[in-house]
């Protein structure tokens, strides 16, 4: 046996079958009601399987979030790629979703059905309005860090105006304000400096204050 | 033909423009099926959306339901790879460049300045919903009441979601009960 087979064959041993990816993403797809669909992800591959570890996972997540697309789709594209490449993303994702397209088909049906029934409208409308206090909530919480920094609060309001009330295409808002919003933070920009400065100063006095404190 | 052409094209540019994921691109997605295109009105957008979240997986699976509206099985199947495909695409290669450019200093710029500007989109997404399903009272209430009872404690958002549902559908006739004229 030459050494090319046996790296071969520990290869084929250690290899997630494709059929166990497809099932883990159909259960994170089918159990995953309301949103939250990246907190199963997280449960599933790094706490039950070990497929891969946190700092893997935080790397995914990274990719996702600055891509385009869902982040639970652009997560199973990445999970899957890393076990089994383009074969394991086909099967991650084709998991994660058929749950919800199944459902979403059914109720649509029913939907159209029913669509002179008053109770179902007003249960609709109630359902979009708690999604508001929800996307509230979330929208809260991915931001906290950006909403307290008056340089990233700038951009969150120029953004939020230029779309939701001066009615620009999104395509045009997202050259000019995320042109400049990047060119804000490029590398060595001066503010960069001079608040990761303000930075290591404030640490270095709350330092003094905890040790004065502790005397 | 030209209905399943103008589908792709349409999802497609709302894919690549969804940067924030699928609540960014909501009030474009809104502004093209409603305002440009017709394919529904306001009021059907809306529960569209509604009905996307009470369907487990992904909330934006909703939009195979405005595929479907318009074409069929055939349009929901056109809308979801439209939608879906070309951001997998993206994020495949991405995630296969990522060695090269994981270490670059712009791509810590490109992080920290694009994180506001999807924030300030997802603000939009929720004011867009907003709009479509606050009108009097009592749903301002549920929204309210969940928005506090979230920041309070974690509660699984799908019950809070369905029992916002009951709540408005149900509370007339509470009403009606308690206050006969």
């Amino acid at each position: 046996m030459n050494d090319a087979s046996v790296v071969a064959e520990a290869r084929a041993e250690t290899q997630v079958p494709l059929a166990t990816i497809f099932w883990t993403f159909l259960t994170a797809g089918a159990i995953s009601f309301g949103g939250g669909v990246v907190a199963y992800l997280r449960e599933y591959t790094v706490s039950d399987t070990k497929w891969l570890d946190d700092e893997a996972f935080l790397d995914a997540l990274e990719i996702s979030q600055t891509l385009p697309g869902l982040n639970a789709v652009n997560m199973s594209v990445i999970i899957g790629d890393n076990l089994r490449g383009i074969a394991g993303a086909i099967v991650a994702v084709a998991g994660l979703v058929l749950p919800g397209v199944v459902v979403i088909m059914g109720l649509g049906a029913f939907w159209q059905a029913q669509s002179h029934n008053p109770q179902i409208k007003a249960f609709l409308i109630g359902v979009a309005a708690a999604a508001v206090g929800l996307l509230s909530t979330v929208t809260l919480q991915l931001g906290h860090k950006q909403f307290v920094k008056p340089l990233d609060l700038a951009i969150i309001a120029a953004t939020f105006v230029s779309v939701s009330i001066l009615r620009i295409p999104l395509y045009i808002v997202l050259v000019v304000i995320g042109t400049a919003a990047v060119l804000l933070y490029r590398p060595g920009a001066k503010h960069e400096v001079l608040q990761e400065r303000a930075r290591q100063l404030r640490e270095r006095l709350l330092h003094r204050h905890y040790i004065r404190l502790r005397h | 033909m030209a209905k399943l052409f103008n589908l792709t094209w349409v999802f497609m540019l709302l894919a690549i423009l969804a940067v924030g994921g699928g609540t960014a691109v909501l009030p474009e997605m809104q502004h093209m099926t409603v305002d440009q295109f017709h394919w529904v009105t306001k009021g059907q957008f809306r529960d569209i959306y509604s009905l996307g979240q009470v369907a487990p997986g992904p909330n934006m699976l909703m939009v195979l339901l405005i595929g479907q509206k318009m074409a069929g099985a055939m349009g929901a199947l056109v809308v979801g790879l439209a939608f879906f495909l070309p951001d997998c695409i993206l994020t495949l290669l991405a995630n296969r460049l990522w060695v090269h450019f994981k270490d670059s200093p712009w791509r810590a710029a490109v992080q920290h300045g694009m994180a506001p500007v999807a924030i300030g989109l997802m603000l939009a997404g929720t004011y867009a919903i907003a709009r479509l399903s606050i009108f009097n009272l009592t749903s301002l209430l549920i929204a309210v009441s969940i928005f506090a009872l979230l920041l309070w404690r974690h509660i699984n958002p799908a019950l809070l979601v369905l029992a916002g549902g009951v709540t408005y559908a149900l509370l007339p006739h509470v009403f009606a009960h308690l206050f006969p004229h």
